[in-house]
């Protein structure tokens, strides 16, 4: 699959956002006036920003909210559902939190269910497609469950949660690639069934319907990448993982919590570039490419 | 409503015959032309007298090569386009309701004036049948000629999709899978109908006829054993370039 640059940025910074916003909708820091607003403000901008990233892929932004239909089958309309329902309940939990002094614990702990919510809608977007059988598994939603929370825990500072939230993640991530590995070829899709003539012999594709790229080639069809993937696989697991690990167990330091959050924040992109990259589409099959 | 229908009125769809398909990609033309000039935002090209030409297309036809266990290979052109998938995992995974199966015909079609191009529904498709148009930013995809099949002004021979209509091998048949009689149906049934890609469950409409055996001859010509055998041995220069070749 494309890494579109959009889509990796949303889902990498919103999932960071929302998990933030779990934590601070749990009491966790239990802040409150000034501090609780900066905390606030770093959560929406990382969620919010995320999400008006991913409209930039869109052919038509303006049309956006007509998103909110067809939630009964579609788990991007649900993610929009998710993510305002979370951004709404959080911003009064948060605004009598900066501006009254009073935390309404039944609202934080809504705030949070919506937002790992939002992070589930989100993973289900890929997880439902059959087309493409690495993301078409049930560890997707709990890599980005993971990753959400891992992130959330560094960012509001709960150190202790966070070392144990991102080595957790880091497992979960190392699974999802093992068994992402071998899922194209569970799926048991091939060009013999693509196009049916298996039963006559072996199939080639002989000829592409036209010289030039298109639409599909473009979208699906991303091999750049993967021929360093195991390295960068490691650069992921050293920059999300074990530096920020280690940075957050030796004594406390604002430049060390700073390392942590950046180191983590940089190795999650490279995991969720990898997530594209590595991602193969069916329908390159037909044109004898994975 | 991106809910699929449980059961459509009737099943309109295409019967592709891997036969008789020449590869000559009429269907392809024929298809851009209606659909550039008629229903819904016209099928753009980006760069089309450039280096790098692109454009969208509803139909594209591949070509493959079939190797038996013996034998010569097969050259299979493939047309391939909407399958109009009874279970299509296009419509269900689309946010703002632009796609959807229609309860009449079971023709899936795309309202454009409620796309807003984020391209998930052509993830969603095993096919590649779905092209996100790069200037109009509009999910384009087959809509059977939805605007020939019923359309009272055309004279009646013409009401079927452009890609039948102008195939010259009579490699396409357009029909209503429902009715046990209709001519896909009885072509589906007599000739064996492939599904493409089973496995991913979409259930598609259209269905491709498998190519005939070829003809197996032992020989080329009867005479054949009678001709002068070629020469196995080269002679004169050749054997002396071969020897001296061998050398090294």
């Amino acid at each position: 699959m494309h890494p579109a640059p959009s889509v990796i940025i949303f889902t990498t910074l919103s999932g960071l956002g929302f998990g933030l916003l779990t934590f601070l909708g749990l009491g966790m820091p239990g802040v409150t006036g000034w501090t609780a607003f900066a905390f606030f403000t770093i959560a929406y901008l990382l969620a919010v920003g995320g999400l008006a990233a991913s409209t930039f892929h869109l052919g038509h932004p303006e049309r956006a909210f007509k998103a909110f239909t067809q939630w009964r089958t579609s788990w991007l309309s649900r993610e929009a559902w998710a993510s305002a329902g979370a951004l709404l309940v959080m911003a009064i939990y948060g605004f009598l939190l900066v501006f009254h002094d009073t935390r309404l614990a039944p609202l934080g702990w809504l705030g949070a269910a919506l937002s790992l919510l939002t992070v589930f809608t989100t993973s289900m977007i890929y997880t439902q497609l059959r087309t493409v059988p690495r993301w078409n598994t049930p560890i997707t939603p709990v890599k980005f469950l993971a990753l959400s929370i891992a992130g959330g825990a560094l960012l509001s500072g709960e150190v202790s949660i966070a070392i144990v939230a991102i080595a957790a993640a880091g497992l979960v991530v190392v699974a999802s690639w093992i068994v992402g590995d071998t899922r194209f070829a569970e799926a048991g899709s091939d060009l013999s069934t693509a196009t049916g003539l298996g039963r006559f012999g072996t199939v080639r594709a002989f000829e592409p319907p036209h010289t030039g790229t298109n639409y599909l080639l473009r979208e699906f069809v991303y091999v750049v990448g993967r021929k360093h993937s195991a390295k960068l696989r490691l650069i992921a697991l050293l920059l999300m993982v074990a530096l920020p690990v280690i940075a957050l167990a030796l004594p406390f330091n604002h430049i060390f919590a700073a390392v942590a959050v950046l180191s983590h924040l940089v190795g999650v992109f490279v995991a969720r570039w990898l997530f594209f990259a590595e991602a193969e589409h069916v329908v390159g099959l037909y044109y004898g490419k994975r | 409503m991106t809910s699929l229908p449980k059961q459509t009125d009737r099943k309109l769809g295409l019967v592709i015959d891997l036969d008789t398909c020449v590869g000559c990609h009429a269907c392809v033309i024929s298809c851009k032309g209606w659909n550039t000039e008629n229903y819904g935002a016209a099928l753009s090209d980006t760069d089309p007298y450039g280096a790098e030409p692109s454009g969208t297309f509803l139909n594209r036809v591949h070509s493959y090569e079939v190797q038996p266990a013996s034998g010569a290979a097969q050259l299979v052109h493939f047309p391939k386009s909407c399958l109009h998938c009874d279970n299509a995992p296009c419509v269900t995974v689309c946010p703002t309701g632009a796609s959807y199966k229609r309860v009449e015909d079971g023709i899936v079609l795309v309202n454009e004036s409620d796309c807003i191009g984020c391209g998930l529904c052509a993830w969603a498709c095993p096919y590649g049948a779905r092209e996100l148009d790069a200037l109009e930013g509009v999910m384009k995809k087959c809509t059977l000629c939805v605007d020939r099949i019923y359309n009272e002004n055309l004279p009646e021979e013409d009401r079927e999709p452009a890609c039948v209509r102008t195939c010259p091998a009579g490699a396409r048949h357009f029909g209503d899978f429902a009715d046990p009689d209709s001519n896909v149906s009885r072509l589906n049934r007599d000739r064996g109908g492939i599904d493409l890609m089973p496995e991913q469950g979409t259930k598609p409409v259209n269905k491709y006829l498998p190519p005939r055996r070829k003809d197996q001859t032992a020989e080329i010509d009867v005479l054949a054993p009678f001709l002068e055998p070629v020469a196995e041995d080269a002679k004169g220069f050749m054997a002396w370039l071969d020897k001296t070749l061998e050398k090294f």
